[in-house]
């Protein structure tokens, strides 16, 4: 399909509304992301930070066309995978900031976001962490009879480690409805792919373990939304996992402590600028610009309505009492 | 009551674990067609069919994947490793994810998943096959760790194991395969974690061991008493929960102790109950207490030096003349 013809189709797919709400949920995750440095900044967020800005589209054209009982893994970059669930983002940013309100009651922080309510089972601390463990809860699914999927996201850095290929070997060998999203985002940390990875053609490992690949633009939320549609019907219906290699980039450093000063080590700044000029929110703020569907009123509208439910949700975490001492115990065994 | 082999015992808690839970499946290395690499898995895929005994290639990370993600979904797996040996490629899985799921989700989301399979040491395996890691795992917070010396325990045991909500390290003793004993037959007989056996009462010492080193204890114990010595032999049964409840009643009568294993000995579970011991019972005990575990050694091939390396009742008898003495 060419890409007027998506576009063609994206608008008699998606109605105004749905694309409005794309764009919101990709802004809510910008300003939530922006939001959780300043709190760090202040020291009300501890630990690692990971934020996603850049790669938003990744998971706004994705997790909203799944069903509550569909499952979604990632790794410790998990802010927008639980925005996009519909987690309430004052639990998240309560968990951030260690409180008893948190998603999972202060107990797992920023990298271990979790919401099975909203089908979302968790970021990982370990780069190919969630690949494994994607396999088991696909199996899950294949076991019960069920028609749901689990999408488990992963990075360009995490398909060096060994557990991510054992894993994709017995997905396609039992026949998994797992969606694999590689975030290809060119930096394992500070490490770029031609520097960690000999063969950088990701479709060809995928498809080497007999699983169907291809690859898209990271940073068109439209094009992700289309082409997933069917893809994920697919997995539905045949049971039998998919990779898609998302073209896509990191703004930002690894985490806080990779700032600009520490990224000059491994990239350049017209790197960086030139994949800004593609920003996700941007690209689909101008198509619907475009398409008469959204105008300065209405940016404006949107922005101060995401700026209220980030300010909210900072505001609940701040009020919300830390963990009870006693919950340090609570929950060692299962 | 019938008499059953050690691996049968084990073979007949899955299999009405299976007939009575439908969450519940095996996987592993050779447990399908080809009917277990000690036989433990034996008819259970022509009983139960793929889906439940699910053959799975040599990638222990995706083996434990496979239990831990289907848990954390919901199903009970029972994942085998054909060795406790070939766990350690499954570290990050087993450590980073089945033990912490429940606490960092906040006990959201659970992980009821069974990691068994055979650990110890013999019969001329050497370095990369014969050991036992128990340690490793009992450091470990988020664990349950069930070492059972019986063929009734390895029934009863694992049975509760496959019930518990969260991730059981169910370890096996490959030289007690064979071991024939009485298991009840009744479906509903269990064996609680947390809960030792004392397997021989006596009155001068307590010796404390678990899995195929019980045998060694009970052994020595036969042995000493020709001279007149009376020992207590316990049984752990499980090392995660600990019953520390038996071991104290026990000392605060017999006021010697002995604790015997048979995987190496710094840092480890004999360290372990040795300290808790002093912290216990300090003021009760009339003699330091005596450890019994393997040389700091990796596991020789030679027959001699084998021999050499893996504890057994001459050992448990020398630390009890210790304490005695």
């Amino acid at each position: 399909m060419t890409k007027s013809a998506v576009e063609a189709n994206q608008k008699e797919m998606l109605s105004k509304e749905e694309m409005l709400s794309l764009y919101r949920l990709m802004l809510l995750i910008r300003r939530f992301e922006e939001s959780t440095y300043r709190k760090y900044r202040e020291g009300k967020i501890g630990g690692y930070l990971h934020r996603y800005d850049g790669q938003e589209a990744l998971v706004a054209g994705i997790i909203p066309q799944l069903r509550k009982d569909d499952y979604i893994l990632c790794t410790y970059r998990d802010h927008a995978h639980a925005l996009a669930c519909g987690t309430d983002p004052r639990q998240i940013m309560a968990e951030l900031m260690g409180r008893a309100t948190g998603c999972a009651y202060g107990k797992g922080g920023s990298m271990h976001l979790i919401d099975p309510d909203n089908g979302f089972y968790g970021g990982d601390g370990i780069v190919g962490g969630p690949v494994p463990i994607a396999l088991g809860v696909g199996y899950a699914i294949k076991y019960r009879g069920g028609d749901q999927v689990c999408v488990c996201y992963f990075g360009d850095g995490a398909f060096n480690q060994g557990g991510v290929h054992e894993s994709l070997n017995m997905s396609a060998l039992y026949g998994i409805p797992v969606l694999f999203i590689l975030e290809n985002n060119k930096y394992a940390m500070g490490t770029g792919v031609e520097r960690s990875t000999h063969q950088p053609d990701f479709l060809l490992k995928a498809r080497a373990y007999g699983i169907e690949a291809e690859r898209m633009d990271g940073m068109d939320i439209l094009e992700i939304h289309s082409r997933t549609q069917a893809i994920i019907s697919n997995i539905r219906r045949e049971s039998k996992p998919y990779f898609i290699e998302m073209n896509a980039y990191r703004f930002l450093g690894h985490g806080v402590a990779d700032n600009p000063q520490q990224q000059k080590f491994y990239r350049s700044e017209s790197e960086i600028e030139e994949w800004k000029n593609r920003d996700p929110i941007h690209l689909l703020g101008r198509k619907l610009e475009k398409m008469g569907w959204l105008d300065d009123s209405e940016k404006e509208r949107i922005e101060e309505s995401v700026k209220l439910e980030v300010e909210e949700a900072i505001s609940y975490a701040e009020r919300s009492p830390e963990p009870a001492i006693e919950a340090l115990y609570e929950h060692v065994f299962g | 009551m019938s008499v059953m082999r050690y691996a049968e015992a084990l073979r007949l808690a899955m299999t009405e674990e299976m007939e009575r839970d439908d969450r519940v499946f095996i996987c592993g290395e050779e447990v399908g067609q080809y009917q277990g690499t000690f036989r433990v898995t034996e008819g259970l895929l022509e009983r139960f069919g793929a889906r439940r005994v699910v053959d799975t290639p040599i990638s222990e990370t995706g083996i434990s994947g496979l239990a831990t993600g289907s848990a954390m979904a919901g199903l009970r797996p029972i994942a085998e490793f054909m060795t406790w040996s070939f766990a350690l490629e499954a570290m990050d899985v087993l450590v980073n994810h089945a033990a912490k799921i429940t606490y960092m989700s906040g006990g959201r989301v659970k992980c009821p998943a069974v990691f068994r399979g055979p650990a110890g040491t013999g019969n001329q395996l050497s370095a990369q096959h014969s050991q036992s890691l128990e340690a490793w795992y009992a450091h470990i917070p988020g664990f349950k760790i069930a070492m059972p010396a019986t063929p009734e325990d390895a029934k009863g045991l694992l049975k509760t194991a496959v019930r518990d909500d969260g991730p059981v390290i169910f370890m096996e003793h490959a030289g007690l395969y064979a071991q024939r004993g009485e298991v009840p037959e009744d479906p509903e007989f269990t064996v609680p974690f947390g809960l030792a056996a004392v397997r021989r009462t006596g009155s001068d010492v307590t010796v404390i061991s678990y899995s195929h080193m019980v045998g060694s204890c009970l052994k020595a114990a036969e042995v000493l008493e020709k001279e007149g010595v009376s020992c207590e032999v316990i049984d752990l049964r499980t090392i995660v929960p600990l019953d520390t409840e038996a071991i104290t009643a026990s000392i605060r009568h017999t006021h010697r102790a002995v604790v015997a294993q048979e995987e190496w000995k710094s840092v480890s579970i004999v360290s372990e109950l040795a300290s808790l011991i002093y912290e216990l019972c300090f003021d009760d005990l009339d003699a330091p207490v005596e450890r019994v575990g393997g040389p700091m050694t990796p596991m020789p091939y030679a027959k001699n030096l084998e021999r050499a390396a893996i504890p057994n009742e001459k050992n448990v008898i020398e630390a009890i003349r210790k304490v005695l003495a």
